[in-house]
């Protein structure tokens, strides 16, 4: 298992064991971590996933590719570290990931 | 006087599930009319994944949005359903004969025997961007869409998106605002790359701004804007606007079915499970929209109450009518309504 932490945009921490091969979202989703909305389901197809990867952990997450770019055209403050949490598959590398929730989705 | 348009059966929504109801309720002779806010059929499979693998249909081991919304309408062509795109549903009524006037937002008229309700997530509607306090400006300084080009003649016209919707409305706007501003994120575009580049030529010709950043506050009073601060790469920047144009995307919203006294449940139709009919006699729900013990928003789940939903219906349409049972392997007369009739 892998381990992940989200933290609230009210500083609340929440660490999950997530499988290898899931999203990210999926696990906040399965945790109730508040403020991941993800209305289409993981579908890259609206912007309510959206979160900061902790600055440590952005080169290992990596870039978002074309279209989570485009869809991040329609999140709310968006900052060079901002990804769409259903576009990060959990694994090995990334065991002990921290992201923050943004103050609001889109 | 608009016109009045006849139907048996009134469909609210042309996703997978509305149109597969056409099938059902086809066998059974019922004419159908699809009413959709989108300007094509499909809904969500159509609008928010066409390219997406679905694994969950039965037969279909994978089958993309679009390909599935391309077998149903097939599907269905024998009985030559009638559609009605880019309209929502504004109101419903029953009359006194018990069929039902259902107006749409642009003023049609339909009168049917039976609605169904097919909306899946509720309509397609502009989202709202997420800037604070941006309600009260709406209708007056924010719009989501332009209606008339004249209510932006010699406005402060600010423009935020990277589509193509932004860049069209920039380039149409341009020559009849006094000053307009695009304001977009990043450099790079979603929109056509022809339009792109008309913009940047008119930038080049200081006859627009293109200004990178998002909007994070508005100015104004009233109701009435007068500036947007725009957060860019170099800090913070104040921008005169009295008109401004989000263009953000489309998010899903139940709309005007809430106002219909259907006891909603979190947004929810209820529905029995013989009929899928709501609390009002010849007005059903199914699909995504409506919610009984157990319920999966599965597809095929919804094909399942559009089955069940149009011997229901058939009843109500044709009271004196015996409906046989019949399987469209073996009936001649099912065969010939589907025009494979040996």
């Amino acid at each position: 298992m892998t381990k992940l932490t989200f933290i609230a945009f009210d500083g609340t921490e929440f660490n999950v064991e997530a499988e290898n091969g899931s999203t990210v979202m999926e696990n906040a989703i399965r945790n109730g971590v508040p403020g991941i909305e993800a209305e289409c389901g993981g579908a890259c197809a609206c912007a309510t996933c959206h979160v900061y990867v902790d600055d440590e952990w952005t080169d290992v997450v990596g870039p978002p590719e074309a279209m989570e770019e485009d869809m991040l055209d329609f999140a709310y403050d968006v900052r060079p570290n901002s990804r769409l949490s259903c576009q990060i598959r959990v694994r090995d590398e990334i065991d002990g990931l921290i992201v923050r929730v943004p103050e609001r989705q889109a | 006087m608009s016109l009045v348009t006849k139907t048996d059966v009134l469909i609210v929504g042309a996703g997978p599930v509305g149109l597969f109801a056409v099938f059902e309720l086809g066998l059974l002779d019922l004419k159908c009319h699809l009413v959709d806010i989108l300007d094509r059929p499909g809904g969500q499979c159509a609008e928010l994944y066409p390219e997406k693998p679905i694994y969950d249909i039965p037969a279909w081991p994978v089958i993309s949005g679009q390909a599935l919304v391309d077998r149903l309408l097939e599907q269905i062509r024998p009985f030559q359903p009638q559609f009605t795109f880019n309209r929502m549903i504004a109101s419903l009524e029953r009359q006194a004969d018990g069929t039902f006037k259902v107006a749409t937002d642009e003023g049609e008229i339909f009168e049917a025997k039976v609605v169904v309700i097919a909306a899946g997530g509720g309509s397609f509607q502009p989202k709202r961007p997420p800037i604070p306090g941006i309600e009260a400006y709406e209708g007056k300084s924010v719009f989501y869409a332009v209606r008339r080009m004249e209510e932006f003649r010699g406005e402060d016209v600010l423009i935020v998106g990277g589509g193509d919707s932004a860049l069209d409305w920039t380039l149409n706007l341009q020559p009849i605002a006094r000053r307009l501003t695009l304001v977009h994120r990043r450099p790079e575009f979603r929109a056509a790359p022809d339009s792109v580049n008309k913009m940047y030529a008119l930038q080049e010709e200081k006859k627009l701004e293109f200004q990178i950043g998002q909007v994070t506050g508005l100015s104004g009073e009233n109701g009435y804007l007068t500036g947007a601060v725009v957060k860019g790469p170099e800090g913070e920047v104040e921008i005169p606007c009295t008109r401004l144009l989000p263009f953000f995307g489309l998010t899903m919203k139940l709309g005007p079915i809430a106002n219909w006294g259907l006891n909603l449940h979190e947004n929810l139709i209820p529905v029995d499970t013989e009929k899928f009919e709501t609390s009002e006699p010849g007005l059903f729900a199914i699909g995504d929209i409506n919610h009984y013990p157990g319920k999966l928003k599965l597809i095929l789940s919804g094909f399942h109450e559009a089955a069940l939903m149009a011997r229901a219906a058939k009843r109500i349409v044709s009271p004196n009518e015996r409906v046989v049972f019949q399987y469209t392997t073996s009936s001649t007369s099912l065969q010939k309504k589907l025009g494979v009739a040996g």
